[in-house]
């Protein structure tokens, strides 16, 4: 894991002040179909490779960010406010 | 091993044996000793792959090895190919730290690893290897009364299915470990729930002697094979494609621990797993100091010490999905102050080899034992960072159900749908967060 995550509000910054929440998934609408919610909750792509997930700076700007990185090299490729994503975090 | 017996099947027998390594004892030892040790075969044969097997199995783990020694051994099915696209022993049987326990909680895991327990009891005896099984104890210490409570239950519920489970008080605690820090500020210690049969095991003799005594057997064991692809005609699966060209099979075994999600994928299966590195580490050689296995409950540290003398000790997972087998230096930071708040004069011991391994974490904690969608695909995967202590009972119940086609009684709860029903086995209760469990 690169030690400095580039959080968009606070620049650069230590992986010590995130906390990992996981997948960075759209979230289905409240009355989609069980089978829908189902895959939200519980199955995972999990690849070798490129990876979004939502962190919370917990220890700085207190945001929620979507960072891409790579779950090989754990090399940050990107690191985007949740909200500006258009995700309901 | 007495119990153990009862639980293994003694009348299906593979009808031939290929004998290809020397049975062990202490007169093969002194002769071979005698004769320069000269005469030492390979403990298991580098087979060429053949064009069919009645079972492969992906992953030569410790878990797919055992689940070919059991299927040979125990269940009469010996045209066996396991797939291993390193060498044996590479992946997370040689990377865990050794630990072996079976104090549960939950109905539907604990007489599975009391299972696994009794297995390891009767295993060096039942495979003819030393695996240095060595039952030192385990102690889980506790903090306030709440944990106590929780221990208190723990240790009953253990109890109830035949398990021994001890509650000790902080001066029970202190005669067995008096260089802990009782009085730390934050996390005083108050006592423990100890599992005496719990213990420590060579975790790599356990990789050879499943190797060696599934090979006795006729399975074949096929190292630096990787598996690329899962060939399916009409809904079954036909076979693999590995980097050593195609292999058919009338069943389809994945045992592929961290790396399950992704040959899962090659069957167009997504799972409910999340893969993340788990990290451990052993300290410079001191002399005897901690005899068994003790776990700090404010979280995130356990030590024991290895016959070699170093102290063997982790922590939790990092918290981030990883296919990397190394972690991040800010958990190896967070283990040892955990390590030092529980045991003051580890300050000054020098840490000589840290690493990691992959877990695959299910989304409830618990594993995952069961048939697939695809009929003659069978999938044992969701061991998260408890893999090692279940090897046995996981190897003879993934046999189990590739023989009879139905799971074993202690391994029904294990079920691939569960997440789809509503039947969890959350022993954390953290819900679907992987990373928590």
């Amino acid at each position: 894991m690169a030690s400095l995550v580039p959080c968009p509000h606070c620049g650069p910054r230590p992986k010590e002040e995130f906390t990992i929440k996981g997948a960075a998934l759209p979230r289905p609408a409240p009355t989609a179909d069980p089978a829908e919610w189902f895959d939200y909750v519980y199955l995972r792509d999990n690849p070798r490779g490129s990876y979004a997930e939502y962190w919370h700076h917990t220890a700085g700007c207190r945001r929620w960010l979507v960072v891409s990185r790579d779950t090989i090299t754990h090399q940050v490729a990107a690191c985007r406010d949740a909200a500006a994503q258009g995700h309901a975090a | 091993m007495k119990h153990a017996r009862s639980l293994l099947l003694k009348d299906q027998r593979p009808l031939s044996r290929k004998a290809t390594a020397m049975r062990y004892s202490a007169l093969s030892l002194l002769w071979n000793g005698l004769r320069g040790n000269r005469d030492w075969r390979p403990a298991w044969r580098q087979p060429q792959p053949k064009p069919h097997y009645d079972v492969i199995i992906v992953g030569g783990g410790g878990h797919g090895l055992a689940a070919a020694y059991y299927l040979a051994k125990e269940f009469g099915i010996a045209n066996v190919a396991v797939l291993e696209k390193s060498y044996i022993g590479s992946g997370n049987v040689g990377r865990n730290t050794t630990i072996i326990r079976s104090n549960y909680l939950l109905p539907g895991n604990n007489p599975f690893y009391e299972l696994s327990m009794k297995l390891w009891e009767g295993l060096e005896r039942d495979f003819n290897f030393n695996a240095m099984i060595s039952q030192r104890g385990v102690l889980n210490l506790y903090h306030s009364d709440a944990q106590r409570d929780a221990y208190m239950r723990r240790g009953n519920a253990m109890r109830l299915h035949g398990v021994d489970a001890e509650l000790l008080d902080r001066d029970d605690v202190r005669r067995m470990v008096p260089f802990l820090d009782f009085d730390n500020a934050r996390f005083p210690i108050k006592g423990g729930l100890l599992q005496r049969r719990g213990g420590t095991v060579r975790h790599d003799a356990v990789a050879w002697g499943y190797a060696r005594g599934a090979d006795r057997h006729g399975v074949d064991i096929i190292q630096g094979c990787e598996v690329t692809g899962i060939r399916r005609e009409n809904g079954r699966v036909a076979g693999v494609e590995t980097s050593r060209g195609f292999i058919g099979c009338g069943k389809l075994a994945l045992a592929a621990a961290g790396n399950s999600s992704e040959v899962a994928r090659m069957a167009d299966l997504k799972l409910p797993l999340e893969s993340h590195v788990l990290q451990a580490f052993v300290s410079e050689g001191l002399k005897p100091f901690i005899d068994g296995v003790v776990t700090f409950g404010a979280g995130h540290f356990y030590v024991s010490q290895s016959d070699k003398g170093g102290l063997v000790f982790g922590g939790d997972i990092d918290g981030y999905n990883s296919y990397a087998q190394r972690g991040n230096l800010a958990t190896v930071e967070h283990v040892a102050e955990a390590g030092k708040a529980m045991i003051p004069a580890l300050s000054r011991v020098r840490v000589l080899r840290a690493w990691g391994g992959i877990m695959d974490m299910s989304m409830d904690g618990s594993p995952i034992i069961d048939r697939t969608p695809i009929d003659n695909l069978y999938l044992n995967a969701g061991w998260c960072y408890g893999g090692f202590k279940a090897t046995p009972a996981s190897g003879f119940c993934f046999a189990h159900l590739l023989a009879r086609g139905v799971p074993h009684e202690t391994a029904a709860a294990f079920r691939l749908d569960r997440f789809r029903r509503g039947h969890l086995i959350d022993e954390k209760g953290q819900g679907a967060q992987p990373n928590l469990h």
